[in-house]
């Protein structure tokens, strides 16, 4: 029997697995849209905008380890997808888009919402696809979905011309890919696994730096081997945290721009750096030219792009980090590196990464520490950008894997409440809270009403500062204290969320934040609490732009109110 | 063709997929990652539904193995190998119209001869010259020409394989 486009993409999608997609209807997807009633068991979340859609896919996809789906007219709603696809493709989560455009004839005609989302997304997607004959379109989403989740994860983008979906065509779903030139490393070559664990075994300071290879990878296990037998003590990038437990003895927090003094000063004093899964980014390794100096360099990571690409690397191992750490934790030997660890542990006293200053303000770093002493670690924790950010990274201790969610490579202000609410449809069991910012909130706010009609359960921590807080401490710090256009005037956010019908408390002082927080875990659904914080509290250390990581910049000791190590 | 002539210059080769769009993509990731292209000639290989492109690159050994990676990922790109330290063949073409009147003509005609090159077209005021080889054979001819006025130019830019067995 013959089917139509639009029934081919429903049907392959649910061939490939597929629950939930993440879209919003219009004129170039109706056909999609009118197929959608014979497909019951594909759930579409109606979201408000389609930057929510994508990062609401995103988030999905990064918690359950497949391609998260999202679905968007041409035009406008395609080009809405950019900023979340993009976040995807920094931060290597597997998602497949799904665009609708005009019908094949007036492609090239600049027809009404037409735009070229091929050409736009070519730089920030693994791959992409227009569709021009029905027959190809069974085919081409299995490809898309092989390689979306395959590798090194990423986005694929897929458009549709809208008499495509409607063309119909025999529907026989391959059961094999063609895919000529598409190959993936799995296993590291034995060779650099023995040079590899050469150096590991002589190392005297030896540091892992975590990346969030190890969470795609799901080596959670393989990792705490790893560390364990060789007492190789674990930093991590801002991505990697929750790859390994943040209360373990060998954890040292997240190291870069606003890493903890202890990993900062492990990696910079290190003479042997296990990079695990992560790209050197710059947040992380400060000014490249002085990155771990007296380092050899370990990089195992399965994008041979990767290799050498920002730092220069000895010792290569190409492959998946799960199957390259299991080969390597048979070859490394036990070790103890008393010195190291002992240096190490005075670090960690000299700079406690958990310390709380005195103030009779209300303090976000101390609002992030009791949702993490409510939960116990219990939860998924999704933030912002900026400040909120830093604070929701460093003041929860992630000892659940894969429990912190954040937009961390493209830095997309936003990202918080949407992909929380597709955290949240993915792991329906899970707490989920939202760290937001009170600026970066309102770039996606509309997507409470989402959370209403969907009946999606997530609470929502505003760190509201008035300000756009991260910005606003550049310019304290860098700009002699010129508030540029960084003071906001907001919104009542618990009338905003009341119109929403969502309940939500406003918190003033340190003694409401237990409470309130107790409040929106006992409530069913979604909850909102706008902590009205100290609005010029900082987030320290801070490596300045261009400086070392071994320059970070903390404020002084004597004001310690919890000095818990 | 932009960006900034420096260090070596690198020749790549890349087996691609005949497929719309390869071409921009390439091109687009040359763009991105701001590397260099300083000629790029594409066609079909002996593998149908491939085709060879000869890309020259400028930059040093670790940005052109960065390149070379970066077009390897890729989905329509099969292999991408820097043949620059290979024993390798390299041709490009050239079509140069060049201006010729009764006096010169002789003269120019004899500077092609010299450089095994062909006429293909002969007008009233101009000689049109085909030429093939590596790029200093075209600059020295070109070199030649050039006081006799060149009206047009058109280069190829380099194809190559390397010599013997495949890369």
């Amino acid at each position: 029997m013959k089917k139509t486009g639009a029934q081919i993409l429903c049907e392959s999608l649910i061939k490939e697995g597929v629950e939930v997609v993440f879209g919003i209807i219009g004129g170039a997807v109706l056909p999609i849209y009118d197929t959608f009633p014979q497909y019951p068991q594909l759930r579409h979340i109606l979201v408000r905008h389609e930057q929510g859609a994508a990062h609401a896919a995103d988030g999905y996809a990064r918690v359950t380890h497949r391609a998260g789906v999202c679905l968007a007219t041409s035009g406008p709603g395609a080009t809405n997808l950019v900023t979340g696809i993009a976040c995807a493709y920094m931060d290597s989560a597997p998602m497949v888009a799904i665009t609708g455009q005009v019908a094949r004839p007036f492609i090239g005609k600049d027809a009404f919402q037409e735009t070229d989302i091929t050409g736009i997304t070519l730089p920030i997607t693994k791959h992409n696809y227009i569709v021009t004959d029905v027959t190809e379109l069974a085919k081409t989403v299995k490809e898309a979905f092989h390689i979306a989740q395959t590798g090194r994860p990423g986005p694929v983008l897929i458009d549709i011309p809208r008499d495509v979906q409607q063309e119909q065509t025999d529907f026989v779903y391959p059961d094999k890919l063609d895919l000529l030139s598409y190959k993936v490393v799995s296993r590291g070559h034995p060779v650099q696994i023995k040079k590899a664990a050469k150096l590991i075994n002589e190392a005297e300071q030896p540091v892992i730096i975590a990346g969030r290879g190890i969470i795609i990878s799901q080596a959670y296990d393989e990792l705490k081997e790893f560390a364990e037998k060789a007492q190789l003590p674990v930093a991590h990038t801002l991505l990697g945290l929750s790859s390994f437990p943040g209360n373990h003895i060998l954890d040292l927090g997240m190291l870069g721009m606003h890493g903890t003094g202890c990993a900062n000063m492990a990696v910079q004093e290190a003479d042997l750096i296990i990079a695990i899964g992560m790209r050197f980014d710059d947040r992380a390794t400060a000014n490249t030219r002085e990155f771990a100096p007296h380092a050899r360099i370990i990089h195992i990571d399965i994008d041979p792009a990767e290799i050498g690409k920002n730092v220069p690397t000895e010792v290569p191992v190409v492959g998946d980090v799960k199957s390259v750490l299991t080969a390597m934790n048979k070859e490394i030997e036990r070790r103890e590196h008393v010195d190291w660890l002992s240096q190490i542990e005075q670090w960690r006293y000299e700079h406690p990464s958990l310390e709380i200053r005195q103030s009779d303000e209300l303090l976000p770093q101390y609002i992030v520490h009791q949702i993490y002493e409510a939960t116990q670690g219990d939860a998924l924790v999704v933030s912002g950008v900026g400040q909120n950010q830093m604070w929701a990274a460093r003041y929860f201790v992630y000892t659940k894997p894969n429990s912190f969610i954040s937009g961390g490579g493209l830095g997309p202000m936003g990202f918080e409440l949407p992909a929380a609410m597709g955290v949240k449809v993915g792991r329906p069991e899970e707490v989920v809270w939202c760290v937001a910012g009170d600026g970066g909130f309102q770039m996606t706010i509309q997507e409470l009403a989402t959370l209403t009609q969907e009946n999606i359960a997530v609470k929502i921590a505003i760190m509201n500062n008035g300000y756009l807080g991260m910005v606003r401490q550049w310019q304290e710090l860098f700009y002699g204290r010129r508030y540029v256009d960084t003071k906001l005037w907001n919104p009542d956010f618990v009338k905003v969320a009341e119109a929403y019908d969502i309940p939500g408390i406003r918190v003033k002082r340190r003694e409401e934040v237990i409470p309130a927080i107790q409040k929106a875990m006992e409530y069913p659904g979604a909850f909102l609490i706008d902590f009205l914080i100290e609005p010029e509290e900082n987030i320290y250390p801070i490596v300045p732009p261009g400086e070392s990581l071994a320059r970070f910049f903390e404020p002084s000791r004597p004001e310690v109110l919890e000095g818990k190590i | 063709m932009g960006g900034k002539l420096t260090d070596t210059k690198h020749t790549l080769i890349a087996l691609v997929e005949d497929k719309p769009g390869v071409l921009n993509r390439i091109a687009s990731l040359f763009r991105r990652r701001a590397f260099n292209i300083q000629s790029l000639a594409v066609g079909g290989s002996e593998q149908p539904g491939l085709s060879r492109m000869t890309i020259v690159t400028g930059g040093d050994a670790a940005q052109v193995e960065q390149v070379r990676k970066q077009l390897e990922k890729l989905i329509n790109v099969v292999k991408v190998s820097d043949i620059t330290e290979e024993d390798m063949v390299t041709r490009e073409l050239a079509l140069i119209k060049v201006k010729a009147t009764a006096s010169t003509r002789s003269e120019i005609i004899q500077i092609v001869d010299i450089f095994r090159a062909n006429i293909v077209d002969v007008a009233p005021g101009s000689l049109t010259v085909e030429v093939t080889g590596d790029e200093n054979k075209l600059n020295s001819l070109l070199g030649l020409l050039r006081d006799f006025g060149i009206k047009e130019l058109s280069r190829t830019g380099r194809i190559a394989l390397t010599r013997g067995g495949s890369p």
